[in-house]
């Protein structure tokens, strides 16, 4: 038989956000992919660098490399991913485990879905990630402001 | 006609003889109230192009040939009025996440192949099957456990719009997992375990991290994320043991452990 060609439509990593029209949680799902990785980097780090105090070296000293307010402004980038991470984690733990989806129903048009049963849990969640966010605020801008104004 | 407007409609083009891939031809097409998606492309085969290829065959919602990638979003060209969506452009496409054979025209094999993968029939014992005594009891409240996940019409929209499948192909997706879930809910089954080995696996329901893309896009409102998260919390709590063995039901009469309710019997058998 004659060969056929194909072409491959799979979407690839641009369709998690782009090539589509897509939904509310579909971003979330990015984001929290997002955020894993931020924080997963940023634990890596972590350790190499706190590792070079072997050596004697203090890079997070008041006067070396990593107390830059980029560095600063950064650490606070991956305590707010970690205020989503964690909260929306939470929720996905509930969703996955099929607490908030809700049972199943007769499909009656306009046909409602889990994913409005759910909306009032991520709610929630983020109502709680919101709070975490603004409480670790205060430190980050207190000593930023600090730092860029000069003091210590 | 009157009342009717003109509508843009950029469609995805795709000759596997000549093209080394799609690109996009535009048509301009009279469009009226109530003409849905499907009578523009007969409207542009009949007109315009007619080596123009796209599947559809029962026009009303049911069959779930003809779905497509409309405005960004799989659903089926039959279903959908043309000035629901736009009454300027359109841009319609494949469903993605497949192969194109031709135009609109994607090759729904491997959905095909991963729902036959779990079995999607009801599993009883060899000796039922060749000699049926009595029929299975099962109470309205148990068939509502499964009721929705029957209504898929095996589109491919779900597994189009599945973000997980647009990265990885060895995903079983939603079509599969929540028709499995389906003949795992039901009653007269008891071919769970055996689903268990392929829902389970790594390429099973666990690689669902709830996008929830399917279940908005599902033109039946099938809800197959709510079917995949409810057969994880089966599976987890399978894998706890914490829940106890599920026997398949009972034949409402005849020998054996058949339960004898108030039901007249089955009519003499005439083969
Ligand atoms: S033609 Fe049958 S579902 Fe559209």
């Amino acid at each position: 038989m004659e060969k056929v060609n194909r072409y491959d439509n799979r979407l690839g990593i641009l369709g998690w956000a782009f090539k589509g029209r897509w939904g509310f949680e579909r971003y979330l799902y990015i984001l929290h992919r997002l955020t894993g990785l931020g924080i997963l980097l940023y634990f890596l780090m972590h350790i190499f660098v706190t590792s070079f105090r072997a050596m004697n070296i203090y890079l997070w000293a008041p006067d070396n490399f990593f107390h830059h307010p980029l560095f600063r402004f950064g650490e606070y980038l991956v305590f707010l991913a970690f205020a989503f991470h964690a909260f929306n984690g939470l929720r996905l733990i509930f969703v996955e485990l099929g607490f908030a989806v809700g049972k199943p129903i007769e499909p009656v048009y306009p046909y409602k879905t889990s994913l409005t049963k759910q909306r009032p849990l991520f709610i929630v969640m983020m109502v709680f990630a919101a709070i975490l966010a603004i409480l670790g605020s205060y430190e980050f801008v207190i000593s930023l402001g600090k730092m860029v104004g000069g003091g210590q | 006609m009157s009342n009717e407007i003109n509508v843009k409609f950029h469609i995805r083009r795709y000759n596997p003889k000549k093209d080394k891939s799609p690109y996009f031809q535009v048509f301009d097409i009279p469009v009226s109230k109530g003409m849905v998606i499907l009578d523009a492309l007969h409207y542009i085969r009949e007109n315009y192009d007619s080596s123009l290829a796209f599947r559809y065959s029962c026009r009303m919602g049911v069959c779930g040939s003809c779905g497509m990638l409309i405005n960004g979003s799989p659903t089926l060209a039959c279903n959908t009025q043309i000035l629901d969506v736009s009454d300027k452009e359109i841009t319609i496409g494949p469903l993605p996440n497949f192969q194109i054979l031709k135009d609109l025209v994607p090759d729904l094999m491997p959905l095909f192949e991963k729902h036959r993968s779990i079995s999607p029939f009801i599993i009883r014992d060899e000796k039922e099957l060749d000699d049926p005594e009595g029929e299975y009891y099962q109470t309205p409240e148990q068939l509502e456990e499964y009721l929705q996940f029957t209504y898929c019409i095996k589109c491919g929209c779900c597994m189009a719009a599945c973000p997980t499948l647009a990265t990885d192909k060895n995903y079983l997706g939603p079509q599969p997992l929540s028709q499995a879930h389906r003949y795992n809910k039901d009653t007269r089954d008891s071919g769970r375990k055996k689903r268990n080995e392929i829902t389970g696996s790594r390429d099973g329901a666990f690689k669902c991290h709830y996008a929830g893309e399917c279940s908005r896009v599902c033109p039946k409102g099938v809800d197959p994320a709510k079917a995949v998260q409810i057969l994880k919390r089966q599976l987890v709590f399978e894998f706890l043991h914490l829940i106890k063995k599920q026997e398949p039901c009972q034949k409402l009469h005849g020998p054996g452990k058949g339960e004898k309710l108030d039901i007249p019997e089955a009519p003499e058998k005439t083969v």
